[in-house]
């Protein structure tokens, strides 16, 4: 995601090197693709920004008329955005750091090639593959607090059940560790790959040098990841912001709105209670965001990598 | 991987690092006495192989669960949280219910339909636009690049109720037009791929042009045969996208006769209240054709997902 600058690279890049003539069959071979991208994104974007400065209902009572930045002053003034955006942000630290890291020792333990390859790829992949409606059926049944497999555990080794879903201060924890458990396949096939990628004589080097296998993960397979890993934590990050769809099925934002993204808020807003603009404009208040901390994390990362 | 790193042949041509290097880890992997990342003796491996099939078992645990529930009647089902072996025996009537009550052959020729037509028309139509910006020239081909890569970051939850009206607006509601054609706008994937065309020496590109091939050509015969691996990669990515996807099918069809597996099998839920062994049976009915695909074509995905690009960087 990061800039890329082997030699090899910015040549490729340099648009002198092409023999393409200017002004050829460019645009013909990015129609299609712009066609669709501009009708089933860049349109309904128009649509909910010109949404945003209306009060526009879902009932389409009232129609809509044009109310200037209302809906933006009243966003702004909203505790209700900043408590769900503060959720939000809580989510993604609290899923980000383990879907990292959990994905880094899995990758790790799966490289050192020992045997049931395909097992261990097979059971640490597959719930990726899960759509989410299945994810909250098989998770809503062991959280259960009175019959669940999680409490019947706590149960058998002596400790009090909890309720996962329905106390303030374990849902959130609860719901990161489910989506931990669905999405972590994708970052461990990532990292086993860059792992695969790291040349041999690396680790030929440091062993003649002495390294033993600590030294060798310390001082040559972590350092060769660190791209991977800036790659991953910002992907990650993205995703998790977008939280929405397994917090709206387990807990619907509660106990209490302890758990409510952002997301949920603008669709309760739209859909619940109707209103369209406002909705709108709390969405392109989240997009601000989401615009503000990408390009921070560009900053620091394309800092670091010089 | 830090351009400092790359062996003179991998510096020239960056593409063929990965390969290369797995290929003869292969190959020479077995006469090293050690392994990159694992300790001599047994005790490293032992503790490696307990780690993992610990960390298997967790993983796995919630799947047994769903598919052990989907076999039990719905007394059991509901009663314990613990008891792998209910006390009823194991029963087919979850599954006998959902089939007698849904229309399971209508939805999942539907889910076939519309994942292989988005899959088809996104790689079609992102390998062309890919195309178009890694190698060709025109006015405005990098403020539009731009504009499709910060697109990336538009949440598609705020997209629904404009795309919705839209569909209303065009009369497509209930058709599967209106299922496919949003979905098939994937700005990440244009992203990649441009990103793997960039790879693509130009020397084999130039010698085509030598013989006098135009911009099809070459994107015919020499970009897309050397780019199978990452088409394959994008294939995989939409496919699973668009099967599992929920929200959009459910809002814009409401025929029976036109929803996908997800959407259809919900509804069998919501008409019989909640009921853990048919909710799983239902769950593991929605589930089983990915992972069988999954299954079959492990060491292929695996491998694709590496050639993204995204892994070796």
């Amino acid at each position: 995601m990061t800039s890329v600058s082997t030699p090899a690279r910015q040549a490729a890049a340099d648009p002198r090197r092409a023999k393409a003539k200017p002004g050829s069959t460019g645009w013909f071979f990015a129609t299609p693709f712009l066609v669709f991208f501009g009708l089933f994104l860049v349109v309904p974007l128009g649509i909910g920004l010109w949404m945003s400065f209306t009060d526009t209902s879902l009932t389409g009572a009232g129609g809509s008329s044009f109310v200037g930045l209302d809906n933006y002053t009243e966003a702004i003034g909203d505790g209700q955005v900043w408590r769900t955006l503060g959720n939000t942000v809580w989510f993604t630290v609290l899923s980000s750091v383990p879907l990292v890291l959990v994905a880094l020792v899995m990758a790790l333990l799966v490289y050192t090639g020992m045997p049931g390859q395909w097992l261990w790829r097979l059971s640490f992949f597959a719930s990726h593959l899960l759509p989410v409606a299945v994810v909250y059926q098989v998770w809503n049944m062991l959280f259960q607090p009175d019959r669940g497999m999680l409490n019947g555990l706590l149960d058998l080794v002596g400790i009090d059940g909890i309720g996962w879903l329905t106390d303030e201060s374990y849902a959130m924890w609860s719901l990161a560790l489910v989506t931990l458990w669905w999405t972590v396949g994708f970052n461990f096939l990532l990292y086993l790959a860059a792992l695969q990628a790291i040349p041999d004589h690396l680790y030929e080097a440091a062993a003649l040098d002495g390294a033993g296998a600590w030294r060798r993960l310390w001082s040559v397979t972590l350092p060769q990841l660190r791209r991977t890993t800036v790659m991953i934590a910002v992907l990650q990050m993205m995703a998790s912001l977008k939280v929405f769809d397994q917090i709206y099925l387990l807990t619907r934002g509660g106990p209490d709105g302890a758990t409510r993204p952002i997301l949920e808020y603008i669709y309760d807003t739209g859909f619940t209670n109707y209103r369209l603009g406002y909705a709108s404009a709390i969405s392109y208040v989240f997009f601000g965001v989401i615009i503000i901390l990408s390009l921070a994390q560009l900053k620091i990362f394309s800092r670091r990598e010089d | 991987m830090a351009p400092g790193t790359l062996s003179p042949a991998a510096r020239r041509n960056p593409r063929s690092t990965m390969p290369r290097e797995v290929a003869r880890r292969r190959r020479h992997g077995g006469d090293r006495a050690w392994h990159p990342t694992l300790g001599t003796g047994p005790l490293p491996r032992v503790l490696t192989l307990l780690a993992l099939a610990l960390m298997a078992v967790v993983w796995l645990v919630p799947f047994g669960w769903g598919v052990d529930t989907s076999f039990k009647s719905e007394v059991d089902a509901s009663a314990s949280g613990v008891d792998w072996l209910p006390d009823a025996g194991f029963t087919l009537n979850a599954y006998r219910t959902i089939f007698d009550q849904g229309n399971l052959p209508v939805w999942a020729v539907n889910s076939v339909v519309i994942a292989v037509c988005v899959t088809a028309l996104t790689v079609a139509v992102s390998a062309m636009a890919a195309y178009a910006f890694s190698r060709t020239l025109f006015r405005g081909r990098r403020v539009v690049f731009a504009v499709i890569v910060a697109s990336i970051l538009v949440p598609p939850q705020i997209l629904i109720v404009p795309l919705f009206r839209q569909m209303l607006a065009m009369n497509l509601v209930d058709t599967y037009a209106a299922v496919i054609l949003p979905q098939v706008v994937a700005p990440a994937m244009v992203f990649i791929l441009k990103k793997f065309f960039d790879g693509i020496p130009r020397e084999l590109e130039e010698a085509a042009r030598i013989d006098g091939a135009g911009n099809f050509r070459v994107f015919w015969s020499v970009v897309l045969p050397l780019s199978r691996p990452i088409l394959a990669a994008v294939a995989i990515f939409v496919f699973i996208n668009t099967w599992n996807n929920f929200l959009w099918p459910f809002i814009s069809t409401s025929d029976p006769q036109l929803m996908t597996l997800p959407v259809g099998l919900s509804t069998v839920k919501d008409s019989t209240g909640l009921r853990n062994a048919q909710e799983s049976a239902a769950s593991v009915l929605g589930s089983l054709p990915l992972l069988i695909v999954f299954m079959l074509f492990q060491r292929r995905i695996v491998k694709s997902v590496a050639t993204t690009g995204l892994g070796g960087q």
